[in-house]
């Protein structure tokens, strides 16, 4: 097998790999997580009781209020948050939070849903610039 | 992205620190979104409770609020949603001293700034609501949604971050609702069951939000017979942003960019009955008759000077369960008005308690609601009830009327 390359529209933030956290759902900082544990602690959440500490997370959109981009910033400082987070659709806050907090952030595939294009557990390069993300594969 | 020369000084950094940082945090999101240029705003309102900010948010202002006056001074009129603590009343709640310590040392930096402190998200009926046309950034979904769809004005969602660079500059990037073509309609609904009350008005918001599920999506909705109070527009729009990250509706005939269904392009588009089944299915993930209640909130949005009589005229000469308690928050200037009124001293009579300047849910609810034993939660907002259940608690959802009859009966009535 050999890396898989998936275009998206150009991101905001560092490059980075770490091992993927898909859901077909949505992201809240403030409406799905325990921040101080690190766990998705909304319990209608697909991730419901997970962590999220150092994956890249692979959701469909951002809901909710605009707490999250504070809260990115915050949960980086803290250690206690993804190294990335691939969405379908982003949204303002998280983009802003993202900018603030310096973290990874992609949406806009070009190969379509991004919550299927890629599976749990495995291994991502996020390239934000370049707007690319590879699928590793595993040594 | 272009700019003038400026904003070319600012992002060099000839106008302080502060103004540089604004630049560049601008030109990194609107990278993202393909913004063109910055449009200037004439007003901002930020979001920034303590519980979202942290040590680190607070540092970072901190760090803002050092620089010299003519650096670090906001450039149009900024504004803040509310607080996460009433620091007249805050230690009966559970609350503690770190968490007091770090909302002055917040506001401390703020005032530096020159930012306003009016710590209400209901700004557009108490302070100084933006007109037709009128490009803003500010924060808060249920601020955002209102006075785009409500009063025409054009934000985007602006996190604490981005409103503080907005309030720096005087500018944010040119994207999304600043657009003409992004505030088209890309949904179209057709109620079938008309609102009544404000949780009504809720529900229908949430239900529509849900449907519509994206920043990005724009619904417009037929089929309202019967114009809409500010207050229910209030309660529509705030819990639509909640559930859906929606930023902007339309209501053919209500609002002032849709007199028509083509004005904003809905008649290509097919419509989607809301049904009262529809309504029936969102209510009942919320609580039911005879469950016990440990608190009833009124917040999510903060309660016009309207609604806290509404709720006094409920409570007085009422008392409260020993097992319930009630909290009602509104925005400071509301209070003194409310205060000054004897509606305060009405609610409070009943054994309820008004706080000013927050909403519960940005006041460290899961801490507060640990620290009171608080977990089966009423409340009218269809936002609050979305939000709590990610807090530990178990949202229970009625009206206005219910949720008072309930707070003194101890149970859900």
């Amino acid at each position: 097998m050999t890396d898989r390359i998936l275009k998206c529209h150009p991101g905001i933030g560092p490059v980075v790999e770490g091992r993927a956290l898909v859901a077909d759902d949505n992201f809240s900082a403030r409406y799905d997580l325990d921040r101080i544990k690190g766990v998705f602690s909304r319990p209608q959440h697909k991730l419901a009781g997970q962590s999220y500490v150092d994956v890249i997370l692979v959701l469909n959109t951002a809901k909710g209020g605009v707490a999250s981009a504070w809260m990115l910033y915050e949960m980086k400082s803290r250690r206690i948050a993804p190294k990335a987070i691939l969405f379908n659709a982003a949204n303002t806050i998280l983009v802003q939070g993202a900018a603030l907090a310096e973290m990874a952030m992609c949406d806009r595939f070009a190969d379509g849903d991004v919550t299927k294009l890629i599976k749990t557990g495995e291994r991502l390069r996020v390239d934000p610039e370049q707007g690319q993300v590879t699928v590793l594969q595993d040594a | 992205m272009k700019l003038n020369d400026m904003e070319k000084a600012m992002l060099a950094g000839e106008m302080g620190e502060p103004r540089r940082w604004a630049m560049d945090h601008m030109i990194k999101v609107g990278r993202m979104f393909d913004a063109a240029d910055l449009v200037p705003v004439s007003q901002v309102h930020m979001m920034a409770d303590p519980e979202s900010i942290g040590e680190a948010g607070a540092d970072f202002m901190a760090k803002m609020a050092a620089h010299p006056e003519k650096d670090r001074r906001v450039a149009v009129p900024m504004i803040t949603d509310p607080r996460g603590v009433d620091l007249n009343y805050y230690r009966p709640l559970g609350q503690s001293e770190e968490m007091a310590a770090l909302e002055r040392r917040f506001i401390t930096a703020c005032e530096k700034l020159g930012i306003l402190m009016t710590d209400t998200c209901i700004n557009y009926q108490t302070i100084m609501p933006p007109v037709l046309g009128d490009h803003v950034a500010f924060g808060d979904t249920g601020v955002v949604i209102y006075c785009n769809s409500v009063l025409g004005a054009r934000s985007n969602f602006e996190g604490g971050p981005s409103a503080l660079a907005a309030g720096l500059t005087g500018r944010t990037p040119r994207y999304g609702l600043h657009l003409d073509e992004k505030r088209r309609a890309t949904r179209r609904f057709m109620v079938k069951e008309q609102p009544k009350g404000l949780t009504d008005w809720g529900v229908l918001g949430a239900v529509i939000g849900r449907m519509a599920g994206s920043y990005w999506e724009v619904p417009v909705v037929e089929g309202i017979e019967n114009k809409p109070t500010s207050d229910a527009m209030k309660h529509f729009g705030a819990a639509m942003a909640s559930w859906g990250s929606t930023p902007l509706f339309h209501i053919v005939g209500v609002t002032p960019e849709a007199p028509t269904l083509a004005a904003v392009g809905g008649d290509k588009l097919t419509a989607e009955p809301v049904q009262k089944s529809d309504l029936d299915a969102l209510r009942s993930n919320f609580g039911g008759k005879g469950d016990k209640i440990d608190i009833v909130v009124f917040a999510a949005p903060q309660l016009s000077i309207v609604e806290m009589q509404q709720v006094a005229d409920l409570v007085t000469g009422k008392t409260l369960a020993k097992s319930t308690a009630m909290i009602v928050c509104t925005s400071p200037a509301v209070y003194a008005d409310a205060t000054r009124m004897g509606l305060v001293a009405n609610i409070e009579g009943s054994g309820a308690k008004v706080l000013q300047g927050t909403c519960f849910y940005q006041q460290y609810a899961r801490e507060i609601g640990e620290a009171n034993g608080w977990k089966r939660l009423l409340s009218n907002s269809a936002k609050i009830v979305n939000i709590l259940g990610g807090y530990g608690y178990q949202p229970a959802l009625a009206s206005m009327e219910a949720c008072v009859a309930s707070a003194v009966a101890g149970e859900i009535v």
